[in-house]
Order: structure tokens, then sequence, then C-alpha cells
């Protein structure tokens, strides 16, 4: 009964104090990232979400999810109460069928499944595809990615440091798939760091 | 801010907004492709811009400072209303000069004065469809972007040369966006195309009607389409602006008398009022201080 109640207890509290303006805020910081491919950009607000759901991936969900965008999380996600506290907070429907869901959260160390076992979107509807919410141990000091593309003033370097090892593989995938392929939203903390699937990444040459 | 208790921030309810938002990041991860999203009925009849000001109440906070164009003016009836409303429901900061604003929400131009990294500029949008008037089905027109077949256009635009001699299409100039998707700029003179092209500030369409929304990014190729002997170019204006002298900016023709008497003026109004307290003067204001 003990342990009962206080998974209760950390699925109700954690949310915004001032739902309108946080989600404006943390949505700004997400538009502007989006638009600027690479740039660390942190959230102008923060939720405290139960472990293993960083402060970060917390305020990502209060801001965008609703019953209108099932989510998929990882099993380390799923045995914990950070469902209970997104079905409270957000209404959001839990799914474990991969191309159903919306958007995608993965704490850190979590294992990151392959991008395209998620929806893609059509050639017809390419928006109709999921964004992945991938905590990460740092967004810098990991190995140095070169990006370009859309957003990006001629080419910038970013190195987020938590990422699978065949991250680059599974991201050229991605990006072959354009005008289809998933988003990804990369958290660490409370600050983010976007790569839509426009942006070209390449290794670093020393 | 007890005006604002029968309202939400913004006029829109929170599940709109985030609908809208998530809408947006998906328009801006997709170039120059059209998003659906689920528009609102607005406290204002279609055609009035209610795409843009859906997008502008999603995105807008406490300490934006909103700029309102309507042809380039400040003080036409659609811009005022507009700005009236955002102070209304949101009792957002406004203000006339480009400089000053973080989102700029405009109807069918784009400022003179170069944007810059902070801003974003939200245009209100008729008819997002560029294939719309050369083929009225929307599953098809769908499937010509999901092909990238946009030979239609091209031959519109030749058909354009072989009547006239030219490309005649002077606003809502078809553009590629990052050498994919082939867009509607809106009915912004073709004049003002170049100034999409590697912006610095982030751009957003919005249309009620038609319920779509999409984005341009910064630093993203806009191309306005033409043909190798037949380059795109920009009108050219005769005469600088009657008012404050400016050359190579967008200029309104303005009827002075009932004797075929006119001037040309610049179309942006913060533009032409910054470059006069500056000393500039065109040739009709230095007449008018001469006689004075």
């Amino acid at each position: 009964m003990g342990a009962h109640t206080e998974i209760h207890a950390s699925a109700y509290a954690g949310a915004f104090t001032d739902p309108v303006f946080q989600s404006q805020s943390v949505f700004r910081a997400l538009m502007d990232a989006m638009a600027r491919p690479g740039t660390i950009t942190p959230l102008g607000a923060t939720a405290t979400p139960p472990a293993p759901l960083g402060a970060g991936a917390g305020a990502i969900a209060l801001t965008l999810c609703d019953d209108g965008t099932p989510l998929w999380l990882t099993n380390a996600l799923i045995q914990s109460s950070v469902p209970a506290w997104l079905s409270f907070h957000t209404s959001a429907p839990v799914t474990n069928v991969k191309p159903e869901a919306r958007f995608v959260f993965i704490e850190a160390g979590g294992i990151v499944p392959g991008f395209d076992q998620f929806a893609l979107g059509t050639q017809e509807y390419p928006d109709r595809s999921a964004t992945l919410v991938i905590e990460i141990a740092s967004l810098t000091g990991g190995p140095e990615f070169v990006a370009a593309g859309p957003g990006i003033k001629d080419e910038s370097i970013i190195a987020p440091k938590g990422l699978p090892d065949i991250f680059l593989t599974l991201w050229a995938e991605n990006r072959g798939l354009f005008p289809r392929g998933v988003d990804l939203i990369l958290v660490a903390g409370t600050d983010v760091l976007c790569l839509p699937r426009t942006t070209k990444l390449r290794r670093r040459e020393v | 801010m007890t005006d604002l208790a029968t309202y939400n921030f913004a006029y829109l309810d929170e599940q709109t907004k985030r609908m809208i938002r998530r809408a947006i990041l998906k328009a801006i991860s997709i170039p120059g492709y059209q998003v659906p999203f689920a528009s609102r009925e607005m406290p204002m009849p279609y055609g009035w811009g209610t795409g843009g000001v859906q997008v502008t109440a999603a995105i807008l906070g406490p300490k934006d400072v909103l700029k309102v164009i309507d042809q380039g003016a400040d003080d036409t009836t659609n811009a005022v209303s507009i700005r009236a409303f955002f102070q209304k429901v949101a009792n957002v900061a406004v203000t006339t000069k480009t400089r000053d604003a973080t989102i700029i929400q405009t109807r069918h131009r784009i400022p003179e004065e170069t944007l810059t990294a902070g801003q974003t500029l939200v245009y209100q949008v008729p008819i997002p469809e560029p294939l719309r008037f050369l083929e009225p089905r929307e599953t098809e027109t769908r499937k010509m972007h999901a092909l990238e077949e946009y030979g239609l256009m091209h031959v519109k635009l030749y058909e354009d040369i072989a009547r006239n001699g030219h490309i005649a299409t002077t606003y809502a100039y078809p553009v590629k966006v990052e050498g994919r998707y082939v867009m509607d700029p809106s009915p912004t003179p073709k004049f003002d195309n170049p100034k999409m092209h590697m912006s610095e500030a982030l751009q957003l369409f919005g249309a009620g009607r038609e319920k779509r929304i999409y984005a341009v990014p910064p630093h993203t190729d806009v191309v306005s389409l033409d043909f190798e002997d037949h380059p795109f170019e920009i009108q050219h204006f005769d005469k600088p602006c009657a008012l404050c002298g400016a050359e190579h900016v967008y200029l309104d023709e303005v009827v002075l008398d009932d004797k075929g008497g006119r001037m040309f003026v610049c179309s942006d109004t913060d533009h032409c009022e910054d470059r006069r307290e500056h000393g500039h003067a065109g040739h009709l204001l230095a007449q008018q201080e001469a006689a004075e």
C-alpha cells in the first residue's frame, strides 16, 4: 500500500506551475532549436517528472503531447511511474506499436531503436512521422559531427555525447528518405539540440 | 491583466496551440511542405488573415514585440485590427519599427529592412497551393508534390513567355525551397522573393481557410522558378520614392488628383518614415518644404 501511494504521489506532482506561459516558452525554445539545427538551446521552463524521465524531456511532453499523440516509451520508462505521470498530465495514450507513436521518449542511456521502426510519414504526408525525444549524457564532448542543411549557415559542429555508435549510419538512412523521416530532439538536462530530417551529418575529419 | 480573464492568453485554447505548435515543428522539418492543421474559427472572417493570426497566437509570448503589416503599411485596416486583437487578447507589446519587432505578421510584403536572427516573419496566406490554379484536385496536387512533378508549373511560366514575351507573373511568384518543394510565397510581389532566400529570420506561413501551415527555416535555399534564357527578374522602378527618395525599394502608386497627377511612394511605411526622420527627402517632400 505504501509503495502504491508513492507511485500515485509522483504521478500527480511535477507538472508546470504556470502551464500557459511555461509551455509557450518551452515551445519557442523548440521552435528556435528546430529552425537552427545543432544550436544548443535552453528550454525556458522545466518539469519534474518521475525518474528515469528527465526534467527537459518532461517539459517537452507537457508542451507537445495530448490525447491526439500516442507515445512510445522504452521498457525502463514503462516500468516506472512515468506512464501514469504522462497520462495524468497530458492524456496522451501510450502505445507499444512503434509505427503508431507520434512521439517517442528514450531516457538517458536507454536503447535507441532503429529510426525506421517508427512512423516515417508517407510521400504524400511526410509530416505524419514520429518525433523522437532522446535524452543523452551531454550535448557537448562527444564525437564531433559536421552538420549542414536548412537552418545552418554554411556548416556547424555538433558533439552530442551518449548516442549509439551506429547513430551516423541510422541518421544517413533517415536523411536518405527525405521528405519522409523522423525528427530528433536531443535533450541533456534542460538543454535541447534538434536535428530535423533535413540536417546532413558527417564525421569531422581531424 | 484583469481584462484577459474571459480569454485564454492569445485567444486560442491550449489544446489548439499544441496542435498548431506540432504542425509548425513538422513544417520547419520539411521546408516548403504544406502541413495540414485543424484551423479554428477565429473572431474575424476568412480572408482577414486567420491563418497568420493562429500561427502568431500559437508562438506569441509575453516577452514578444509584435509588428503587423498589410501591404507594407502598419496603419491600414487589416494591420490595425490584428494588432489591436493581440493587444486585447495577449496584452502584447506592439511596434511599427521593423528592427524592434520579434514577430512580424505580414499580409503580402516583406519589410525592406533586412530581418535578423531573433525575428520570426508570419505570412497570411490565402491559397497555399502553388499548383491549385493549374490542377484543382487536392488529391492530384498532393501526388504532384509527392512525386516532385512540377512540369506543369514550368509550362505555365513558358506560356507566359509565349504570350507576352516575358514571365508575366508579378506576385505569388512560385519558388523552389531547398531544391525540393515548389511553394507559394503568398501574394507578395516578386520583388520580395530574393529576401526569402537565405534569410536570417524564420518564416512561417498560415492559411486559415485552406488549413495549411508551412515554413522556411533561416539559411534556406529559396529559388524563384525561371528559365536559362528568361532568368527571374524583380520589378524595377524608374524613379525613387517621392517622399524619402529611396531607391531599390518596392513602390506604391498614389493618385494625387483627377488630372493624371500621381506619385510613387514606399510601400513599407516604417522604412519610409525612418528614412525621412534621418533627413532623406524625395522630390515631393522637398518641394513641399520649399513652399513652406
